[in-house]
């Protein structure tokens, strides 16, 4: 099985690799490495401690903003759920996978079907992790066909999953809502939120406010989960797996396995991302899960910085916000339609794209990074040399 | 019977456009190791530019050769300028590479042409000749016919270059092999370029000759092709250009009777199972008879 599967360029492997090597040791994350981290030592009270600084921020810049902006959170958040797991599966396990965008669809199909019923839904939470199990079997059958696959031919079936699954949603009209997709019931704020906000800030805490939460919270929660995985044993073991393939077969790793467990993460991810996708959009329909999301997850984590969750969240925020500058350039500047405007911020990410990939393999946080140790090292250097 | 041997003949028409669309993979996969994921953009992009020419009052036969010259300069200037770069580096750099490009032409072509769909008219008429009293043949027509014979001719001229011409031996030789090519004074780099813009000429056919037969175009209209080319390119081995011919006709076929006894919008998963089948079972194509590369 494993014959099936090597890189392509295995003659002067080494120099092939060195690389995308040097991209994921840029974005590896640096806390382990010493340094003058002020951070406790352990990971896990080190990352609870980052996840409640965020928590804070969060609310500090749901409550400073208005309306708009947090919907514009909101979808910042579905698109970093799901870019922090292509992250973990592209930049970790160097599997590349265009379907995502599909897989969002399952999960966002899962969550409106369950929250359009006769009387009450079931709690959110729970619906939730309904279309996180339900994407992450779908996953676990993709992934099964993906370990098998690599480069090229990988990307090229997940394309297949990307442009077939929308069709799917056609044939099941009756179940699905055909063309025009499912509206969906967005869920009520509770009544201690509303109280709750009302003493905080003084806003009403219905409608979006509630929403944004929600997908503020799906996304600490899930980056905290996916930070965690990444600098476990599991996360070193895909790394082990992207980079050396022979060397991990020989540390008794089954390639095959870690690599379908690394398309099931990922595919939860998705589940999740498609869920609040649903609820903060209100609409699941064919027309939302094109290739071009895929392709757009895609952009975010590779201008962010392959295998880095920040370098996702801050591509997903550049997923959000450049189509609407395109827009309103487009609008003001050059007097076109606002549909045909935004189409700018595609041929915006493509170029990003390959700009990055050209000059800048390690992406935005990998850059920066690699920058700052290089100045660290200069000085380290010169203050040797001068003392 | 009748349906079937409709479908047939549908699904033969479908197969010579993904053949030329699988061809122009192979041709680009073949010299530099790279699968094109922008070809479908490529390609409508060059639709829309025949259809301006169209437009402007000139004939289909005008449009035609600027959309294959247009595609010419597009895939030499890609290959010169973009993929030169990542040529020989790590295959995910490549593959993102042309994946941003598809998003960045695409994303041009919907900003210059708009998002809507437009109707396209075919050179030929699109209805379906009377084979006899009361059986109308919808899948042949005067339009079908002529999509054929273009792929048909297109494939004797590549044939033709790739067999009998200095050129094409050239071609073939950077192909096979890049160090010797070049010590025996191919230009090597030349001969890649070239390739790529045959293969974007290539394409931007199989975009006209498919738009006439859906008889639409819109920005995206592509997407399916190239998920289909991709999948026959595939399913001959990705390597030979025979196997992708043979392959495109073959998934024309199968996914004709997926259209006609099931539905139209299960085509996509259709080319999926198809092409995740032939991975696991024949990961090299249909008529490898080597294992699978290792290099």
């Amino acid at each position: 099985m494993s014959d099936l599967q090597t890189p392509a360029g295995a003659p002067g492997a080494a120099s092939d690799d060195a690389p995308s090597t040097a991209t994921a040791a840029a974005n590896a994350s640096s806390a382990g490495a010493g340094g003058r981290s002020f951070l406790p030592k352990s990971t896990l009270l080190r990352h609870l401690l980052v996840l409640a600084l965020c928590a804070v921020l969060a609310v500090l810049l749901l409550e400073g903003t208005e309306r708009s902006t947090n919907d514009q959170i909101s979808r910042i958040a579905f698109y970093a759920i799901a870019a922090g797991g292509l992250t973990l599966l592209t930049g970790l396990n160097g599997q590349i996978s265009l379907g995502h965008g599909a897989l969002m669809a399952v999960g966002a199909y899962t969550t409106a079907l369950m929250l359009d019923v006769d009387g009450d839904p079931l709690p959110l939470a729970v619906i939730f992790l309904v279309a996180v199990a339900v994407t992450a079997v779908v996953g676990a059958i993709v992934g099964v066909a993906a370990a098998r696959l690599h480069g090229p031919y990988l990307a090229g079936a997940t394309l297949a999953l990307a442009v077939g699954v929308p069709g799917l949603t056609l044939y099941f009209s009756d179940t699905l809502g055909g063309e025009q997709g499912i509206n969906v019931r967005a869920p009520r704020a509770p009544d201690w939120f509303v109280e709750g906000i009302e003493a905080l800030s003084g806003e009403r805490g219905q409608g979006t406010k509630w929403l944004a939460y929600i997908a503020v919270a799906c996304l600490l929660i899930s980056y905290f989960l996916l930070a965690n995985l990444m600098r476990s044993r599991i996360g070193r073991t895909w790394r082990a797996v992207r980079d050396q393939e022979v060397a991990a077969e020989l540390a008794g790793i089954s390639l095959g396995s870690w690599r379908v467990l690394a398309f099931v993460v990922s595919a939860a991810a998705a589940g999740l991302a498609g869920g609040v996708l649903a609820i903060v959009v209100r609409l699941t329909a064919p027309g939302s899960f094109l290739p071009v999301l895929s392709l757009s997850l895609l952009t975010a984590i590779v201008i962010g910085g392959l295998g880095s969750l920040f370098g996702a969240l801050l591509g997903s925020v550049l997923l959000v916000l450049l189509p609407e500058w395109a827009r309103d350039f487009g609008l003001e500047v050059l007097d076109m339609e606002s549909a045909q405007a935004s189409q700018a911020a595609f041929v915006i990410y493509g170029l990003l794209l390959v700009a990055t990939m050209l000059f800048a393999p390690a992406g935005l946080v990998g850059t920066v990074r690699l920058a700052l140790l290089r100045r660290r090292a200069a000085r380290a250097m010169s203050r040797a040399g001068g003392g | 019977m009748e349906e079937f041997l409709s479908l047939t003949l549908g699904g033969v028409v479908n197969g010579s456009v993904y053949a030329a669309f699988a061809l122009a993979l192979v041709l680009i996969w073949r010299s530099t190791r790279i699968v094109n994921f922008a070809q479908g953009s490529m390609a409508a992009a060059t639709t829309f530019i025949a259809v301006a020419v169209i437009d402007s009052g000139q004939s289909y036969w005008v449009g035609l050769i600027v959309a294959l010259l247009a595609g010419l300069v597009m895939g030499a200037l890609i290959e010169r300028v973009i993929i030169r770069p990542v040529e020989g580096g790590p295959e995910l750099n490549a593959v993102i590479v042309t994946l941003g490009l598809f998003i960045a032409i695409q994303g041009a072509v919907a900003l210059f042409a708009g998002v809507n769909q437009r109707a396209f008219v075919p050179p030929f008429s699109n209805i379906g000749y009377e084979v006899r009293e009361g059986f109308t043949l919808l899948s042949l027509s005067p339009n079908t016919i002529w999509t054929v014979a273009a792929v048909v001719v297109t494939m004797l001229l590549l044939i033709a270059l790739f067999r009998f011409t200095r050129l094409g031996l050239a071609m073939r030789a950077s192909a096979f092999g890049q160090e010797v090519a070049r010590l025996l004074g191919v230009r090597v780099g030349r001969m890649l370029t070239l390739g790529w813009a045959l293969a974007a000429a290539v394409g931007a056919l199989a975009g006209l000759l498919i738009a006439g037969d859906v008889s639409f175009i819109s920005p995206t209209f592509m997407d399916q092709l190239i998920v289909f080319g991709f999948v026959a390119a595939v399913l001959g081995g990705l390597d030979s250009p025979i196997g992708a011919v043979v392959g495109g006709l073959l998934l024309g076929l199968a996914l004709n009777y997926v259209r006609g006894y099931l539905d139209d919008s299960l085509l996509g998963m259709a080319s999926l199972v198809i092409l995740v089948i032939v991975l696991l079972v024949r990961p090299g194509g249909l008529f490898s008879t080597t294992p699978a590369r290792r290099a």
